[in-house]
């Protein structure tokens, strides 16, 4: 199993349509050789830890460009600690301000990457926590 | 008659074969020459949609153009120089800034601000469970509240939005699509209740729906039911309220998405074909509505491709609506739009570089000639703007309209042999987009089959590559980087207060009312939506009167209409 390619799940949550970004991330880690499944619009922290349970994912990024990531992403990081799944890899980006990466971080994101952020610093990123995830959990 | 001089029709003269020898002299050069290399240098020959581009112009690349028919003179047939024969001599853009957050109360302050700082016009930027339907005490509301717009959930919040404006003076522009006909009918219902008629108010709503499902996603409804609504907006409003602009065409949100310049000007000048279709289905005489839309582009930061977009718009506008769709007014051959600079193109890596992407691009919409102008705030990509940073954007409107002397003279680039060229490929690329469309039998099935949205990832993704290779430069996000703490950088934040005391305010307005006029004026609207025959704006301004909510409007459509579920691609 450890040739498995790694498995992402690309989310968009809350109301927010913008998918620029999380359509640009999908498409470029399958680029990578990882499967991705993109979620699509408007779904519920609920949903996406549903999902990555389900597919049995290496790691969630997740897109938030309308100002209410200070709301979902520790919605996600309780959920998936709930569901005994926070060793998947929870990453995120979009329209975040500096202050609050650092809370977000503190509370369990483990990297948020802003706009500008190059795709090759992004897959890197998930290549290599995931990967390290891949050799604890097997 | 004396036999006319034989004259070239077009910019093309013919050359004299001393200049025939100078352009081989200039070929020699020009290939002896050593093309630089390093970061920026892989994309010299295309613009940033992929446009194909040559060293430089010359006759022969306007050889086909002809003076009367493709040019003409500003403010004549088919507007490639302007829709006002005197530009803006006569009447400068205005300039209106999209703004809104927190609450009714924080925005109606902002908009003092802007008007006492010399903006012209208003333009409600709305948050995000508002533009999707939900009422602020909403489950799919949590963490949305005033984030990146004002909370409307009622009458009563729009009343105080306007608090101190004078609606019969100011134009208001308002970006919201899926509800965009019960946010008319608040809008009427404010302005009536201090006493100012509806046939006075002057401003557009966005209501542009198709672009939701191609590019924002904003949407409620499925296309077919959110059409209709359209056309009982477009036709209440061409009736009652003869100072409206009845829709606003955009392909803002197309080019944020990922697009070309090519694909938003086809895909937004599609969209609109499509409305004017509807209409006139919908049994409407085309000059009866058509000289009361108006579009919304956005300006990117390639100078000279933004100007041939902005003036193959508005050719390929007359053309159409003249040539096809048989309008004889030639108010309604006129395309008439409002710009906003690129969203896109600002970068969070040393954030103040936006000022001068913002000048450019400003300077871009005017010199091709729109009609009102958001300018971009430094920090939009951080977060909503600061006093600060607006009032810097504005400044910048300021300085290109009174200082830089480029609204001196009408269409200035007009017969640039690159520009004409330019603008003639645009035309070229946006008539190709709708011969493709038509083969899917029209933009709702085109949309309906993903194509936009295949289109529009595709070239994104493209646009994302060419900045990874650094055959784009990005100042300070691909070169020219620094290191840089922004930790701490002055921005404007909502606090989690401004969502309770907003939710607390929508559950007052549901206790104080009228609760059986607001069951029977539902069930009226209801009645409207499964009859295709009636309007329903008449009885939208009837619910928001008896303070129905945004939600529960909404709501009721939804049960009549249903709510469109997306196929995504990526």
């Amino acid at each position: 199993m450890a040739n498995r390619p790694l498995r992402i799940i690309v989310a968009k949550a809350g109301l927010d349509g913008h998918d620029r970004g999380a359509k640009v991330i999908a498409r470029a880690l399958r680029d990578a050789g990882m499967e991705v499944i993109y979620t699509g619009l408007f779904q519920t922290p609920e949903q996406i830890v549903q999902t990555a349970i389900q597919e049995d994912a290496d790691g969630i990024g997740l897109s938030i460009l309308s100002g209410a990531h200070m709301t979902l992403f520790p919605l996600v990081t309780e959920q998936l600690k709930a569901q005994g799944a926070d060793d998947i890899v929870f990453f995120g980006g979009g329209t975040i301000p500096p202050d609050d990466t650092e809370a977000l971080k503190k509370a369990g994101v483990r990297e948020i990457f802003t706009p500008g952020a190059p795709l090759s610093e992004i897959i890197e990123f998930v290549q290599r926590e995931c990967g390290k995830r891949r050799e604890k959990v097997g | 008659m004396a036999k006319m001089i034989d004259r070239p029709s077009g910019l093309g003269a013919q050359p004299t074969p001393e200049f025939e020898e100078q352009k081989r002299t200039w070929e020699q050069a020009s290939a002896a020459g050593k093309p630089r290399t390093g970061a920026g240098s892989g994309a010299v020959d295309r613009t940033i949609s992929d446009v194909p581009l040559k060293t430089v112009y010359g006759p022969e690349d306007v050889a086909q153009l002809d003076l009367a028919r493709d040019l003409a003179w500003p403010g004549q047939y088919p507007y490639t120089r302007g829709i006002h024969p005197n530009g803006y001599r006569d009447r400068l853009w205005t300039m209106r800034q999209f703004a809104g957050f927190g609450n009714a109360k924080q925005t109606n302050e902002r908009y003092h601000f802007l008007l006492s700082q010399g903006q012209m016009g208003l333009s409600v930027a709305f948050d995000m469970p508002t533009l999707m339907g939900y009422d602020s005490d909403a489950a799919q509301a949590r963490g949305e509240v005033g984030k990146c717009g004002v909370a409307i959930d009622s009458l009563a919040d729009m009343e105080v939005l306007f608090d101190g404006i004078d609606m019969g003076a100011i134009t208001t522009s308002m970006t919201i699509n899926g509800p965009a006909a019960i946010a008319l009918a608040q809008y009427v219902a404010a302005a009536e209740k201090k006493g100012i008629s509806r046939k006075l108010l002057g401003g557009t709503v966005q209501a542009d729906i198709l672009k939701e499902y191609i590019a924002q996603k904003e949407w409620i409804f499925p296309p077919r039911p959110h059409m209709r609504i359209i056309v009982d907006m477009i036709e209440f409003c061409t009736n009652e309220m003869p100072k409206w602009n009845t829709i606003s065409i955009s392909g803002y949100h197309i080019r944020e998405a990922g697009s070309t310049a090519a694909q938003e000007l086809a895909f937004t000048l599609a969209d609109g074909f499509a409305y004017v279709e509807a209409c006139m289905k919908a049994g409407m005489d085309v000059d009866s509505f058509a000289p009361r839309l108006s579009y919304f582009f956005n300006s990117h930061i390639d100078f000279f491709e933004e100007i041939a977009k902005f003036r193959a718009a508005r050719r390929i506008y007359a053309r159409h609506m003249r040539e096809k769709y048989g309008a004889k007014d030639p108010k309604s051959w006129q395309l008439r739009f409002h710009t906003q600079t690129a969203g896109c193109s600002a970068t969070a890596q040393q954030p103040e570089n936006n000022i001068v992407r913002v000048a450019f691009e400003a300077m871009a919409a005017a010199l091709g000639g729109t009609q009102s102008l958001h300018t971009n705030s430094m920090d939009e990509v951080l977060a909503l703007p600061t006093e600060k940073s607006v009032e810097i954007a504005l400044r910048t409107q300021q300085v290109l309209a009174f200082e830089t002397n480029v609204t001196n003279v009408v269409d200035p680039l007009g017969g640039s042999y690159y520009v004409e060229a330019l603008t003639d490929e645009m035309e070229r690329q946006a008539e190709a987009y709708f011969a493709q469309i038509e083969e899917y039998g029209g933009v709702v099935e085109a949309i309906e089959a993903g194509f936009f949205q295949k289109e529009i990832a595709e070239a994104s993704y493209r646009y994302q590559r060419s900045i990874e290779t650094k055959d784009r430069v990005i100042v300070g996000v691909n070169a020219f980087q620094k290191e840089e703490n922004l930790a701490g950088i002055e921005l404007l934040r909502i606090t989690e207060e401004v969502e309770r005391a907003q939710a607390r305010s929508v559950q007052e307005v549901r206790a104080h009312r009228d609760q059986s006029a607001v069951a029977a004026k539902l069930a009226r609207l209801q009645q409207a939506c499964r009859d295709p025959k009636d309007n329903v704006m008449p009885h939208l301004i009837e619910c928001v009167n008896a303070y129905c909510t945004e939600g529960e409007i909404v709501d009721s459509m939804v049960e009549v209409f249903g709510r469109y579920v997306e196929r995504s691609v990526f």
